[in-house]
């Protein structure tokens, strides 16, 4: 009774409002309005120059001639032989290493949770070195694999004295070595993305799934990993444009080979005085936006997928 | 409420007295023939469908602790009864339902469900279905799929599974939600989609895990309704646990009130609430003023009034005599025929609709020691049109008990 | 069934004389070494280059002789016992911890204030501005590079000279969706509106709602911006070398070529360093954390 008494008070007093000062107010809208935006002139400003104009310079390269006309001419360069080769090796590590990373990481996330306090030390403490080593990549990753397993490696001379057999010193630079040096940051990258997914799985589904018959394999394969499906498969794509896009570790391991695209780029980015190289570069970095744009749209189409229900 | 609840008798044996005794008695609402289908019916479904439980000096003791959550806890239940356990935050009562349910073990006793003991066998095997307090619905289901989740483990055929699913969410009142995603759901449809799917596998006993707590206060009254009504119908064994003793009187066929891992008393709603066997009983359900009095065990002298007492009564002067609100007389001053009863001040009096309640505080200073060295006080209820007339704080009236039987400790 | 003669845990035994089967405890065992099999294998992977680090930096590769040698050579800053010139290091950490102070400043001031009123006035703003700000995970380092050499080519001879110091605007960039996300979480869990509602009907003016109100309520994710900002730039590489810039992560690399027993040890100080802050920042939100609920347990 009081309440509704209550509610009537203020819905009588807003209605004679407007009326009495409705062209004032709307003029102090609009401004309050540009006042908004006029606020966020200096993001969008410093974006533009730094985010947007970086961009443009790449779109707009790859399709310029020389002297500034438009062409499509560059793009045949992306269909030479080592160029092809470089994409395809890129996506073969990338997919090799994001789902190497993704199970491997989304098995950890899965280990830390269950069964534990939600605030556990030791769950702390493996989430902490995970935020630092997923952002421990480029020249001191690449010294870290080098100590390990390269040429006089910690890692090769213990081989070596315990079994004989000699590590090749270009494993590194291989493609399962270079899969294994990405893993490095994936797997942590996957804990920090994945735990959280992990944590939304509440116990009552499993107690609840028992109670109506079911057993283990059903409850994983009918209720917990549809649960996470989405989930994983995005951390997957964000773990897939990760790799994608590292340029360091890679430019640290070889110093000459441009064996990935990113490496490519940079060997373009050296000869851009060459006319022959002209809008290479561009190229390039124009195709990798391709590739990484659409692989966060899948990753969105995924989480909105899973939206219908979250 | 239902015939069963008023004679404390449960829904099986209440069918199987309307059936053999009177067959044209009323049977939810329905007469003449359709009674004697009905109460076949009805003792059909609770010999198939209905387990009788025994719990046997039941322990549970959790890793990492000492304290034992249950002990030796004992409680039968019969084919399609309804008990409530009822009891504060920690008192075990979840833990008795969990164990019944295999989802604890336990550390000594064992379980028995329809004679059979389940003591070893595994959540998944014994054949009970539970509804959590919530969150317990599968997200990536809708509700349908959901109900449909326990038969599809089963092996039930598609068209048979949805079939009986559409049956079950008809029965709560959700045929038309049946597409939904359940987190599209208000809670209390949640819940009657848990409801739903608990039901759907044609459980040998229906385990309620605090269902309603999450809900809303009008929710909450109109689903427990429903679950007492669907439970009648189906007369499949249910045991719900509860901390809202409002809940427990309105749904149970017998409660039982739990206290530090056992049950003290287990008894039909009014008997519990009007022949409480121990003073946690008492105090735990409904209001109890607790008034000195000297007891030879089978009367007490309270406010100089005679109270007869119930079985279970300490004797000794003083001793705490238990007399409910409603038991109470109360006067003005000077206008009372009976020589008993003690002078008091009104303190509040709060109007409930039909009712009143007036807190009084004693006058007499002598029975400070029993209220922590502060004036004694004392809470009567009486029927609203009883109060007397103009009746305001501060007033002079006199308090005098009852004699209706009252438990002395 | 005999377990009782067997077994030695006498509660079990004193409650009854067969103790019924404990599947839910065996469960949970099953799971304790699957969980223990995990996480020490993926421990393992990430613990072993580290250890090995550290032995790399102790034993030399070659003579096989041990020694702290590099260890003290950057603690005194002297490196002519290995033959190396440490001036490089110097150059880029004082470069690149110049960088972190700059960027983030002015990634607080281009933030935070902007993302504090839109959250207020306008949802639309606001999901233009998540858009705009996670675009960099979109655009990796890499392309972003090739894009910023013309500008930075322009800027160092037209405004700026070829100090690293004005890397800071390209890294403001880079570090930009990480700055927005810790800054939306501590947004969206405190009810801003109503702060500001409340204190403008006390009288406090804009500025002051602003420093009195709403970042004493940020602070936690303007410290975890801040931090996750310093990490990133701590170990940028691609930027800086592609535009021919000094920072910590050229420096290495370049000393790596030379020495790398050094140039290991720094990276080990380096992520040493990360984890220390990351644990720091573990620490303080825990700490606010406790005294927050502290202080509601004393009002109730």
């Amino acid at each position: 009774m009081t309440a509704s008494i209550a509610q009537h008070g203020p819905v009588a007093t807003k209605g004679a409002g407007p009326s009495a000062t409705s062209a004032s107010s709307a003029i102090a809208r609009h401004r309050k309005e540009l006042g908004t935006f006029a606020v966020t002139v200096p993001f969008f400003a410093y974006t533009a120059c730094f985010l947007l104009a970086p961009t443009v310079i790449v779109v707009v390269g790859a399709f310029q001639t020389r002297d500034g006309g438009f062409t499509l001419a560059n793009f045949s360069k992306l269909f030479e032989a080592n160029t092809v080769s470089a994409f395809v090796t890129s996506i073969i590590v990338s997919i090799a290493s994001s789902l190497i990373g993704a199970v491997v990481g989304g098995l950890a996330s899965y280990a830390l949770v269950i069964g534990s306090k939600p605030n556990g030390l030791l769950r702390r403490m493996v989430s902490a070195i995970s935020s630092v080593l997923a952002q421990f990549g480029g020249v001191m990753l690449a010294f870290a694999f080098i100590a390990t397993i390269g040429i006089n490696g910690i890692g090769t001379m213990l081989i070596k004295q315990v079994t004989g057999l000699t590590v090749n010193p270009n494993w590194l630079s291989s493609l399962p070595g270079l899969v294994t040096v990405y893993c490095y940051f994936q797997i942590p990258l996957m804990i920090i993305i994945f735990l959280p997914a992990v944590d939304s799985i509440r116990p009552q589904w499993r107690e609840a799934c028992e109670s109506l018959g079911g057993n283990t394999f059903q409850y994983w394969t009918r209720i917990a990993c549809p649960i996470l499906a989405p989930r994983f498969i995005s951390a997957f794509l964000l773990l897939f444009a990760s790799a994608f896009s590292a340029y360091a570790t890679a430019a640290a391991l070889f110093s000459q080979r441009s064996i990935l695209v990113p490496l490519m780029i940079q060997g373009a980015m050296r000869n851009e005085m060459d006319p022959n190289q002209q809008g290479f570069a561009q190229v390039l970095a124009f195709a990798m936006i391709v590739v990484v744009a659409i692989v966060m749209l899948l990753s969105h189409a995924v989480e909105k997928r899973a939206g219908r229900w979250q | 409420m239902s015939l069963a609840q008023q004679n404390n008798v449960t829904a099986g044996e209440q069918a199987e007295h309307e059936f053999k005794n009177d067959p044209t008695a009323t049977l939810e609402g329905v007469r003449g023939k359709d009674v004697t289908k009905a109460a076949k019916a009805l003792l059909k479904d609770s010999a198939t469908r209905g387990g009788g439980i025994r719990m046997q000096d039941v322990v549970k003791i959790y890793p990492g602790s000492s304290v034992r959550a249950l002990d030796d806890f004992n409680l039968d239940i019969k084919p399609g009864e309804m008990v409530v356990l009822l009891g504060g935050s920690g008192c075990g009562k979840s833990t008795a339902l969990r164990s019944l349910a295999g989802l604890e073990d336990i550390q000594g006793g064992r379980i028995l469900v329809g004679g059979q003991d389940v003591t070893g066998v595994p959540v998944n095997k014994r054949g009970m279905s539970m509804v959590f307090q919530a969150y317990s619905l599968f997200p990536h289901m809708t509700a349908v799929e959901n109900v449909e989740f326990g038969l599809e483990v089963r092996g039930v055929g598609r068209e048979e599974r949805r079939r009986i699913a559409m049956e079950q969410l008809e029965l709560v009142g959700l045929a038309d939600q049946a597409n939904k995603f359940t987190q599209q759901m208000s809670g209390g449809q949640q819940q009657r989609v848990a409801l739903a799917r608990a039901l759907a596998i044609k459980p040998r006993v229906l385990l309620l895990d605090e269902p309603l707590s999450a809900l809303d206060a009008k929710v909450r009254v109109q689903l427990r309704d429903q679950i007492r009504r669907i439970q009648l119908t189906t007369g499949t064994t249910t045991v719900f646990v509860t901390h809202d003793q409002e809940e427990a009187l309105a749904v149970a066929d017998r409660i039982g009130v739990m206290n530090h891992g056992r049950i003290e008393q287990i008894a039909a709603p009014q008997d519990l609430y009007q022949r409480p066997a121990t003073e946690y009983v008492a105090t735990f359900i409904g209001l109890t003023n607790r008034l000195p009095g000297a007891s030879d065990g089978e009367e007490a002298v309270v406010f100089g009034q005679r109270v007869p007492l119930l079985p279970g009564s300490k004797r000794g002067d003083p001793v705490a005599v238990l007399v409910r609100p409603e038991n109470i007389a109360l006067a003005r001053a000077g206008e009372t025929a009976n020589a008993a009863g003690e002078h008091a001040r009104v303190e509040v009096i709060h109007f409930l609709g039909a009712v009143a309640r007036v807190d009084c505080e004693i006058s007499s200073g002598e029975y400070q020691h029993w209220n922590k060295g502060e004036q004694l006080k004392v809470t009567v209820q009486l029927p609203a049109g009883e109060l007397p007339a103009g009746l305001a704080p501060g007033d002079e009236v006199v308090v005098t008990p009852r004699p209706v039987a009252a438990l002395a400790c | 069934m005999n377990t009782t003669t067997e077994t030695t845990d006498t509660q079990a035994a004193a409650a009854a004389p067969n103790r019924p089967p404990q599947l839910r405890a065996a469960r949970v065992r099953r799971q304790g070494v699957i969980k223990f099999v995990i996480l020490f294998v993926t421990l393992a992977f990430l613990f072993v280059p580290l250890v090995s680090m550290l032995v790399f930096t102790l034993r030399h590769p070659l003579s096989g002789r041990w020694s702290l040698a590099p260890w003290i050579a950057i603690f005194t800053g002297n490196g002519e016992s290995l033959g190396a010139d440490l001036t490089v290091l110097w150059q880029g950490l004082g470069a690149s911890l110049a960088l972190c102070a700059v960027t983030v400043v002015l990634m607080l001031l281009l933030m935070v204030p902007t993302m504090v009123i839109v959250h207020i006035r306008s949802k639309a703003l606001e999901r233009a501005i998540e858009w705009v700000a996670t675009l960099p995970l979109t655009i990796p380092a890499i392309v972003l590079v090739v894009g910023l050499g013309p500008i930075y080519r322009w800027l160092s001879s037209a405004v700026f000279d070829t100090n690293p110091i004005w890397l800071c605007f390209a890294y403001v960039v880079l570090v930009m969706p990480f700055a927005f996300r810790a800054i939306a979480v501590g947004l969206n869990s405190i009810d801003v509106k109503t702060l500001v509602e409340a204190s403008r009907s006390l009288g406090a003016s804009w500025p002051k709602v602003f420093f009195r109100v709403i970042i004493p309520n940020l602070w936690q994710s303007i410290l975890s911006a801040s931090f996750i900002s310093i990490a990133v730039v701590l170990g940028e590489y691609t930027v800086a070398s592609l535009l021919g810039r000094m920072n910590l992560q050229v420096a290495l690399y370049q000393l790596g070529q030379s020495n790398s027993q050094i140039s290991t040890a720094m990276s080990l100080l380096a992520l040493l360093f990360g984890v220390v802050l990351l644990v720091a920042l573990d620490l303080i939100s825990e700490h606010i954390g406790r005294s927050r609920t502290g202080e509601t347990k004393e009002g109730k």
